[in-house]
């Protein structure tokens, strides 16, 4: 920076080599700084080379061969691609998959947000609620798939007998594979409750930085509720949302687990996700290049979604 | 800033070409370890055997192993998986080249594991044993490829007809007759049904490919027809057998015959329901008997009839062959070859009511002490192994054309429809490279 800035009228013979001198001495400061720098990057370089360049990079090459269990992979591209669109469980997963997406994430986040907006401030058995409505998500995702795979269950569980006893029934409803409406119904009813009170504790955190003064003026301004709503909540709360619909929507994207468990992609494939699919071609037909380039292919898809959330959300700040 | 973008390119580049390297190094390890090894190496005797095998078998390999251990200087280590998640594991394994000395697979997933290259070639090891024409033959085929052997029979499970002799007089029928006909067995199961309360007249796992094509397939072979060819490559599910067998099977969902939680069986609450002794009659694998035995049922054993008589079993069960990358082929031999010998057959397999591998031995005394036993004997003549390569991706798996096929033919609005649109999406999936 020194010698750049600081430039002599009219130089002496013996400047030059000093000014040399210095710049040797600065480039060796930067140098030094520079090698810091790396020093501090690497760890972090490593991790994510490691963990995630690394299988990324073997995923998209495995994507291109035809991969055996043992064996050598032999060069096949474009084929793992081109098959992907003669597959037609792909199809009836993709659609499945985005159906399920959107369902969930508006029935999740409308669940948490409403009740974060009821624990919001403090008052007497609150701290009980948040308790009450956090609880689940202790629970282990598998644990409560499974728990609701007894619950729902025709056979042993207790739903049926006790909405009998309440005259709401007539005969035994067969939820999980009686029909694709039951099913999807029962795997979003096991989400919701397991991660509701998750993301209603993240917009928790955002609706507790807004600052009281803000709504003891709307109080005083005479806004009614739905007014401190629209006008202060939710504008002050948008980046939290952002973070709670962006972890929905790719949660719901990758949802494998649930369906799984408890519907076991059926009745007749229709709960089958886009994930199932590519666990199928892997560890059930063993063709882990058509798996690698369905993954590479959702991958592609994460990351456009991503990019268009994000830089929606990025503009709506701006403005 | 020319420069610092040079040093960056140069510093990236050479990111780039060690991380390249490593992956060459990585996939050239990887690639230089596969294929298929000849059995027959390393020591014979004081050597540990890594082994593992799916819960569905368990007591029967356990019992094994506990022979061969207290009986030589090997010892066999066994690593037990859940039935649904073992085709996974060992597919990961392979992956990883981490498989064990020697691993078992459900019988109708060998072919797959076989073209696969996952066990080592034992054809010569066993054309050496003076029993091996006596060995149950279509699991010998399961094992082949190209003439070559790559695993033996392990666990033999056939599938049969289970009655409650105590439902049976509690609802006037003779427990001494069961059914001959599958028209018998829906009318003796609406007999029970009859009963009411908690007994049911039936049971079926109506959302798991795997237990219908154990137990109703039988069925359809015991009229002369075929589900599909030799090959494993067209199906016949579209045939008069199977839909006359299917429409039995539809009634008995239709009425309420069939417990409430047959529709959404998927395999894994199956046993307990014939457990609980409130099902009067219903198919099974035969290994459940003595889990049946322990909780006190009396439980008669049928053969599965035909819709016009006669009788068939899917002869089901384990093979197990040595890892391909296992370094202790003789000692795991050893085991292997002593499981299929005299003394293991006999007084470990057939003392425990379990169906022996051997066709030589089935008048052995354990056998011939319990009828139900000497009628199961009866049936391995008469029975099937069905052989594909693609078996788990289109029958067992719960995305495989045939679990949609079985629940439109069982719950569908048109049975016929169901079968027909059936065999094409099957054969597709038999014939998907």
């Amino acid at each position: 920076m020194q010698t750049t800035t600081a430039a002599p009228v009219a130089r002496a013979p013996g400047d030059a080599a000093g000014a040399g001198r210095r710049r040797k001495r600065a480039g060796g400061r930067s140098r030094r700084r520079a090698l810091a720098g790396l020093g501090y990057a690497a760890p972090t370089a490593a991790v994510v080379g490691l963990l995630f360049l690394v299988p990324l990079v073997l995923v998209v090459w495995m994507s291109l061969h035809h991969w055996p269990l043992l064996g050598n992979p032999t060069f096949n591209a474009p084929k793992n691609y081109t098959d992907v669109a003669h597959n037609t469980l792909v199809a009836t997963a993709a659609w499945f998959t985005v159906k399920y997406t959107v369902v969930t994430t508006v029935v999740l986040f409308t669940i948490s947000f409403g009740l974060a907006l009821m624990v919001q401030h403090p008052r007497p058995g609150v701290g009980l609620l948040r308790t009450a409505f956090f609880l689940p998500a202790a629970v282990g995702f598998a644990t409560a798939s499974l728990l609701f795979l007894g619950f729902l269950s025709s056979a042993i569980g207790p739903v049926n007998p006790v909405l009998e006893h309440l005259g709401l029934i007539n005969a035994p409803v067969d939820w999980i594979t009686g029909s694709p409406g039951g099913a999807l119904a029962s795997t979003v009813t096991l989400v919701t409750w397991r991660f509701a009170g998750f993301n209603m504790l993240i917009l928790l955190t955002g609706l507790q930085a807004i600052p009281v003064e803000l709504y003891e003026a709307a109080r005083m301004d005479g806004c009614s509720r739905w007014q401190t709503l629209r006008r202060i909540t939710i504008p002050l709360l948008r980046p939290t949302i952002a973070l709670v619909l962006i972890v929905m929507t790719t949660g719901s994207l990758l949802a494998f687990d649930q369906f799984y468990i408890l519907t076991k992609g059926g009745p007749d494939d229709s709960t089958t996700s886009v994930v199932m699919v590519i666990v199928r071609e892997a560890f059930v037909r063993f063709d882990l290049g058509s798996s690698a380039a369905l993954s590479v292919l959702v991958l592609l898809v994460l990351l456009v979604l991503n990019v268009v959330q994000l830089s929606f959300l990025r503009r709506r700040e701006e403005k | 800033m020319r420069t610092t973008n040079r040093t960056r390119m140069r510093r990236l580049r050479t990111a780039l070409g060690a991380v390249v390297a490593a992956l060459s190094l990585a996939l050239a390890a990887a690639c230089s370890s596969g294929g298929s090894a000849q059995a027959g190496g390393g020591p014979t005797s004081g050597v540990t055997i890594t082994m593992w095998t799916r819960a569905g078998t368990q007591s029967q390999t356990q019992a094994l192993i506990d022979a061969y251990n207290a009986s030589h200087s090997n010892h066999v280590v066994l690593t037990v998986y859940p039935n649904e998640q073992y085709p996974a594991k060992i597919a990961s394994a392979a992956g990883a080249h981490a498989l064990p000395d020697i691993f078992t697979s459900d019988v109708v997933f060998a072919p797959n594991y076989v073209s696969q290259g996952l066990w080592a070639d034992v054809t010569d090891q066993f054309d050496a044993l003076p029993f091996k024409n006596d060995v149950v033959p279509s699991f010998i085929k399961a094992g082949t490829s190209n003439g070559r052997l790559y695993a033996v029979p392990h666990a033999l499970d056939l599938s049969v007809l289970y009655y409650n002799k105590a439902l049976y007089r509690q609802a006037g029928l003779d427990p001494s007759k069961p059914p001959t006909t599958l028209a018998q067995y829906a009318a003796q199961a609406r007999t029970v049904a009859k009963l009411g309360g908690q007994i049911h007249g039936s049971y079926e796992g109506g959302n798991c490919g795997g237990c219908v094509e154990f137990t109703v397939w039988p069925s359809i072979w015991a009229d002369g027809g075929q589900v599909m060819n030799s090959g494993g490559t067209q199906s016949y599910i579209d045939s008069p057998q199977a839909q006359a067998v299917f429409q039995i099977y539809r009634g008995m969902f239709a009425d309420g015959t069939m417990a409430p939680g047959a529709k959404q069986e998927d395999g894994t609450t199956w046993l307990g329901a014939l457990q609980s002794g409130d099902i009067g009659i219903a198919p099974g694998p035969f290994s459940w008997y003595p889990l049946l035995l322990q909780k006190g049922l009396d439980m008669g054993v049928a053969p599965i009839p035909g819709v016009n008589g006669g009788s068939s079993t899917f002869i089901g069960g384990d093979v197990a062959g040595i890892s391909s990358t296992s370094s202790h082929e003789a000692a795991a031999w050893d085991f292997l070859s002593w499981t299929l010998g005299d003394q293991a057959q006999v007084n470990v397999i057939a003392k425990d009511h379990e169906v022996i591998a051997r066709t030589d031995l089935a008048q052995n005394q354990y056998a011939l002490a319990d009828p139900n036993v000497v009628t199961v004997n009866g049936l391995l003549a008469k029975g099937q192994t069905p052989y594909a390569l693609n078996f788990n991706a289109t029958y067992n798996d719960p995305q495989s054309p045939w679990t949609t096929t079985l629940r439109g033919a069982l719950f569908g609005p048109d049975l016929t429809q169901a079968l027909s649109s059936g065999q094409t999406a099957i054969t597709a999936s038999l014939q998907q490279q």
